[in-house]
């Protein structure tokens, strides 16, 4: 058994509950600057614990996590589950597919059911924006919001920030935020959670994010965001430090957005003579599952040197620890969370 | 319940088309027989009305419920029924069965579905449905694809010298949205569309009214653009009215914020822009009725995620204090108030109700207009308290009503 780390956050963030003063975690909006910041080196940590040969904690022995997820996930999950039993919860998982919970009052009544089983975190996944605040109104543990809808995603967010920051120290960078990068989002704009989050987080740390997509897939009134919107990816590219690419959410697209596939993969395709020609420079990065020659080519998704794809999975783990860490110390009892009013 | 004894109500302000005049008004056999300056008779029940306004019974145009408990606080005397209630208002058995359902102290003028299902296909039997007691045909909170249908639906509608109450969201545009395209639907990821879906609508439906002379009732026009098109429409004399609900005047969709479903509506509410614009509208005569669109949805349709939640609002009991906010921020006077909620609708649907006239149906209210009291959704008389006016501080009462002569306890 290894020990688990003390605190590194040290004294640049406020003192005990109000770094993150908190009880859940629904949406980056929600978060201000130096929250986000708390929470992104409350996880360095983590990050140097998990490449240990043993990597396990008892901080949160005893107590039960739900991963209640209503939507399909393999990676989110998994991650979340990595996290709880490193930290030594108990952690359970409910998938609840879609069709079987549908209805309102079974939404309520599942949020009451977890409830009476006190858990000491929730984390939910749902397909309906909004639901997850919903149900957190509901029951009196911490709740995780691992997704809902096309709103927020604010774990991927996190872990976005951690995996990119660490990757401009690594090349040289010594701020904690992102004053003066310039980060290209591009592909469905419209139905993604992970662009929301990550455009409120990125901008929140100091960088300018431009978003490009097809008009049918760039939501209206993006601008009022603070974002630039663009529909040529190469004029986008132009400039850009850090470009995420989005997954086509076909699951999510009610009737026909793009002609096709191969069309998308024509304009919007991050290929390497596109990077070569545009951003030569630039981060790549993919929240995954990639849906490889659609959106990105595999010689860009796989090359170490400019993609940050599989960095960003292992810092998953670690953020989802910060937070199940940070949401559960007024719980333990942890000094400096125990009192005081959530905000 | 008929009128036993003749009635006298005194001493009040009387609304009339004209304007606001002191004066009292007479009722006999469930009729106003005289208005204005005119004394009670030997054997009149008198009412002294101790200076309050008197006033039309409020006929609301356009309800997806029977609710009267909600309408008698409101001051609503008659309530045209959206045929989108359950069952649905496609068989003239259902809709005699609800023309009779209100009364005595409470008329229901049932919209017959314009097509079966109300799946905008087949024309449904509008003429058995109107010899029932139709008062008007109505596409629901639907949009009827196919304008072939709507042609022929407008044809035969305006033989039958019925009204078509229309609604106004091209579906094609709208899908399956719950918000108006825009930074709040954006912000909150929720599925949207733009607002120009009222207007495709809305151009289509008035050109097929034009060539047809249908009376076409936009039930609620809720954007700049689509009244730009009704207010272009009435100018070149098509007979079309409009109508929208308190909600679009006071609210704008920064009311989703939080995912609040009370605040889910159909069609969506619409940018500030669009709601100022609805404000203008109502001063400048392009809208012709305020409905309260009442449809009581309890948690089971409300405490959902916001885009799973059923769209509507209880809206009887707020609906003439919203519409005298219009009055006390000088948009419109207290007669105009009372064309929008009672004398409007009222010929919109053909009944001799919703004014203060010699042979008009003896449903009257009297209301003091600064009566301040809370929306508070706990306390509501609708079956189901969902209000988007919930906590908010309003003025203007109904304190005692009649429904054809006799009075109504509240």
């Amino acid at each position: 058994m290894t020990s688990a780390p003390t605190s590194s956050a040290g004294s640049r963030f406020p003192a005990g509950k109000r770094a993150y003063p908190h009880r859940d975690l629904i949406a980056i909006s929600q978060l201000e600057r130096h929250e986000i910041l708390y929470l992104l080196a409350e996880a360095e940590q983590w990050v140097e614990f998990n490449r240990r040969a043993t990597k396990h904690s008892d901080a949160l022995a005893g107590l039960t996590i739900i991963n209640a997820f209503f939507e399909n996930s393999t990676r989110t999950l998994l991650s979340f589950e990595i996290a709880g039993k490193r930290l030594g919860a108990d952690v359970v998982n409910m998938h609840a597919s879609q069709s079987s919970i549908k209805k309102g009052e079974t939404l309520i009544d599942t949020a009451v059911t977890l409830n009476a089983m006190r858990a000491d975190a929730i984390v939910i996944r749902h397909g309906s924006s909004g639901a997850v605040g919903l149900i957190a109104s509901k029951v009196d543990c911490p709740v995780l919001n691992a997704g809902d809808g096309q709103h927020e995603h604010p774990t991927q967010a996190l872990l976005d920030a951690l995996a990119l920051r660490r990757a401009l120290r690594e090349r040289g960078a010594t701020s904690e935020d992102f004053t003066g990068l310039t980060v290209t989002i591009c592909g469905d704009i419209l139905h993604s959670r992970v662009a929301r989050s990550n455009i409120l987080s990125l901008q929140a740390l100091g960088a300018t994010v431009r978003t490009c997509a097809p008009p049918a897939l760039m939501p209206q009134g993006i601008e009022a965001m603070g974002v630039e919107p663009f529909h040529d990816f190469d004029r986008a590219l132009a400039g850009t430090d850090v470009v995420m690419m989005l997954r086509l959410q076909n699951e999510r697209m009610d009737g026909q957005f793009i002609p096709s596939p191969r069309e998308y993969h024509h304009l919007y395709g991050l290929t390497r003579e596109r990077l070569a020609s545009h951003a030569p420079e630039a981060i790549v990065m993919h929240p995954g599952p990639m849906n490889r020659g659609v959106e990105i080519d595999s010689d860009v998704a796989d090359d170490p040197a400019v993609s940050l794809i599989t960095a960003q999975v292992e810092m998953g783990v670690a953020i989802r620890m910060a937070c199940l860490d940070v949401l559960t110390r007024r719980t333990r009892g942890v000094a400096g969370w125990k009192d005081g009013e959530w905000v | 319940m008929k009128q036993r004894a003749p009635l006298a109500i005194t001493n009040g302000r009387l609304v009339t088309p004209a304007g606001v005049v002191e004066g009292s008004v007479r009722c006999a056999d469930g009729l106003i027989v005289a208005v204005g300056e005119v004394s009670p008779e030997e054997g009149d029940r008198v009412v002294d009305a101790g200076g309050l306004l008197i006033a039309p019974g409020l006929v609301d145009l356009g309800v997806f419920a029977v609710d009267k408990p909600a309408f008698h606080f409101g001051g609503i005397t008659r309530a045209g029924l959206m045929p989108d209630c359950s069952p649905l208002l496609d068989h003239p058995a259902r809709v005699r069965f609800m023309a009779q359902s209100g009364k005595p102290d409470f008329w229901v003028h049932p919209f017959a579905a314009a097509t079966i299902g109300l799946a905008g296909e087949q024309l449904a039997e509008l003429a058995l449905m109107r010899d029932a007691g139709a008062k008007a045909v109505a596409t629901g909170r639907r949009w009827i694809g196919d304008s072939g249908v709507m042609l022929r639906l407008m044809q035969y509608s305006a033989m039958l010298d019925l009204p078509v109450v229309a609604h106004a969201e091209d579906a094609g545009l709208s899908g399956r949205a719950a918000a108006t395209a825009g930074e709040m639907a954006t912000r909150l990821g929720l599925p949207s569309a733009p607002a120009q879906a009222e207007t495709l609508a809305l151009a289509r439906d008035i050109a097929l009214a034009e060539m047809t002379g249908a009376r076409l009732h936009a039930r609620q026009v809720t954007t700049r653009a689509g009244l730009a098109l009704v207010r272009a429409a009435k100018a070149r004399g098509v007979a079309i009215t409009a109508g929208v609900t308190p909600a679009h005047f006071m609210l704008s969709d920064l009311a989703l914020a939080d995912f609040r479903t009370f605040a889910r509506l159909s069609p969506p509410l619409r940018s500030e822009d669009d709601r100022q614009a609805v404000i203008e509208a109502i001063g400048d005569g392009t809208i012709d009725s305020i409905a309260s669109g009442h449809d009581p949805r309890g948690p089971e349709d409300k405490r959902l995620p916001f885009a799973d939640a059923e769209p509507g609002m209880a809206g009887a009991e707020t609906l003439l204090a919203m519409v005298l906010t219009l009055v006390r921020d000088g948009v419109i006077d207290m007669a105009r108030a009372f064309d929008l909620v009672a004398r409007n609708p009222a010929r919109i649907l053909g009944v001799a109700a919703g004014v203060l006239e010699q042979e008009a149906e003896a449903d009257l209210v009297l209301v003091d207009e600064s009566k301040p009291w809370l929306v508070d959704r706990r306390k509501m008389a609708a079956t189901a308290g969902n209000t988007p006016f919930d906590r908010q501080p309003t003025e203007g009462r109904v304190t005692r009503m009649w429904k054809g002569g006799v009075e109504v306890a509240l």
